[in-house]
């Protein structure tokens, strides 16, 4: 049998505020993040995290790893010493693009000043490993560490990674997550010459008038240990990684497969990989980006592995109340799940307004609302839910988790 | 690019210190006796030195010039000796 693989912390940095409670809690409350059709990470303070010289030598995506793998090992526990062999510790991170702000910069250095003057430090801060080496070096993490590359996935497929290396027993826990700052000048140009985001600057999934995404910013980590390890310790679980798939649509550069298939085949093996019919999903947190292709497809693809039960379950995306995190909304958005399940209690999809032809299951619009238990009175049951995340390049990564 | 200003011992070492706290060494700790290794100013650290020099004062620092340097005394004497 495989070895199980539990959620023993948790940390983020988001446009709602720098720490985990401040995204469920204010996110629940209906208060959204984004300001001047920006996601900003605007609570954030380098300074509180780490010195000057680690804050020189990290560009601003692997700043927001390091503090919120921070609040995630104090959270587990880990903080003054791992509580396993550091050669049997993970840390993969996930990113859509790197250190893109230190890389313009240096760009202007070169035109400007030229070779000579480039900045020694560039390429440790712009590659797209940076936050997993700075994590690993911050705590003395000696196991299989990484940075995973897939743009709007990126955060899932580290969390899946991750957890694929604890249930093989390659590592006994693992420091997961995702993180992006591309709120930069070429990158807000360039997503939005491609008509990926929004001219409104409203982020409002699933709703008739959506109009692109809202590019946000920030980062999310997870600590993951094996279920029996982490007892034998004493830790308390926040809860599981109960299943998990990726698939490919191999289809266009940037937009959905239109039917949704491969996303939804990705939802069917995710359950699968945790035993589990559609009938028990008592939560899902969409990738819904507002982009009018994603939300449509997402909502079949959600038919098509759900069936009848994507009627039932109540549907929420984050990317409401943060915008679009690219490489870290995986990670960010399965925190969001987690605490959802935790806290019983689906948080809404904010400025969702007018039904969409087609677009026609319960998105959640409103109030936050009492999920699973909370609502049926059936006691201790633990709570199921799916994070999807969906990458340009067709890739399509679900998290099942339980709490 | 190199300044006009007649290159003196106390400038050079101004700049250094400067250039030292700027990459993030404890300014406090920062004497012409203090070695890189306390300082932990490392390799790349040092590249942005020599950039800074250069910048200042037209001098050029290789790898090969700074790597048997231990401490901040030697980089100025260097510096100086090469600008006159």
């Amino acid at each position: 049998m495989r070895r199980r693989v539990v959620i023993t912390g948790i940390g983020a940095v988001t446009p709602l505020g720098v720490g985990a409670d401040a995204l469920i809690e204010r996110w629940s409350d209906g208060q959204c993040g984004i300001e001047d059709g920006a996601g900003r990470a605007d609570e954030f303070r380098a300074e509180d995290f780490m010195t000057r010289k680690e804050a020189r030598r990290s560009d601003r995506f692997a700043q927001f790893s390091l503090a919120a793998a921070d609040e995630a090992l104090g959270r587990a526990g880990w903080s003054s010493d791992l509580p396993y062999e550091p050669q049997r510790v993970g840390c993969v991170i996930g990113t859509g693009i790197g250190g893109l702000g230190s890389l313009e910069e240096q760009e202007g250095v070169l035109r400007e000043r030229g070779a000579k003057a480039v900045s020694p430090l560039s390429v440790p801060l712009m590659m797209g490993n940076a936050a997993a080496a700075a994590v690993a070096m911050r705590h003395g993490i000696h196991g299989h560490t990484y940075g995973v590359v897939s743009a709007c996935a990126a955060g899932a497929h580290a969390i899946g990674t991750a957890t694929r290396m604890i249930e093989t027993g390659d590592a006994d826990g693992a420091v997961a997550g995702g993180a992006e700052a591309a709120l930069t000048g070429l990158a807000v140009a360039a997503f939005s010459a491609m008509g990926a985001t929004s001219p409104s600057g409203v982020s409002r999934p699933f709703d008739k008038r959506r109009d692109g995404f809202v590019m946000g910013e920030g980062a999310g980590a997870l600590v993951l240990e094996d279920a029996e390890a982490a007892e034998r310790r004493g830790a308390e679980p926040l809860g599981e990684v109960i299943g998990y798939a990726a698939t490919s649509d191999a289809h266009h550069l940037t937009a959905p497969e239109p039917s949704g298939a491969d996303a939804a085949r990705a939802i069917t093996l995710a359950l699968e990989d945790a035993s589990l019919s559609p009938g028990e999903i008592d939560y899902v947190n969409a990738h819904g980006t507002s982009t009018p292709l994603n939300d449509r497809s997402e909502t079949e693809s959600l038919k098509t592995a759900l069936g009848e039960d994507a009627r039932r379950v109540p549907i929420s995306s984050t990317k409401s109340a943060i915008g679009h995190l690219l490489g870290a909304a995986g990670a960010v958005e399965a925190i969001a799940t987690l605490e959802a399940l935790r806290r019983r209690t689906a948080p809404p999809t904010l400025g969702w307004e007018q039904r969409d032809d087609g677009l026609d299951l319960d998105y959640v619009p409103g109030e936050a609302r009492p999920l699973g238990a909370a609502s049926n009175g059936d006691g201790e049951r633990p709570l199921v839910g799916i994070s999807n995340s969906f990458g340009f390049g067709g890739h399509n990564a679900v998290l099942c988790l339980s709490a | 690019m190199p300044t006009e200003a007649e290159v003196t011992t106390d400038r050079v070492e101004q700049v250094i210190f400067d250039g030292l706290a700027e990459v993030g060494a404890d300014r406090e700790q920062i004497s012409r006796e203090s070695t890189f290794e306390a300082l932990e100013v490392d390799s790349l650290d040092l590249v942005e030195i020599a950039q800074i020099v250069e910048d200042e004062f037209g001098v050029e620092l290789e790898g090969d010039d700074v790597k048997d340097l231990r401490n901040v005394g030697e980089v100025i004497d260097l510096v100086v000796a090469r600008s006159s």
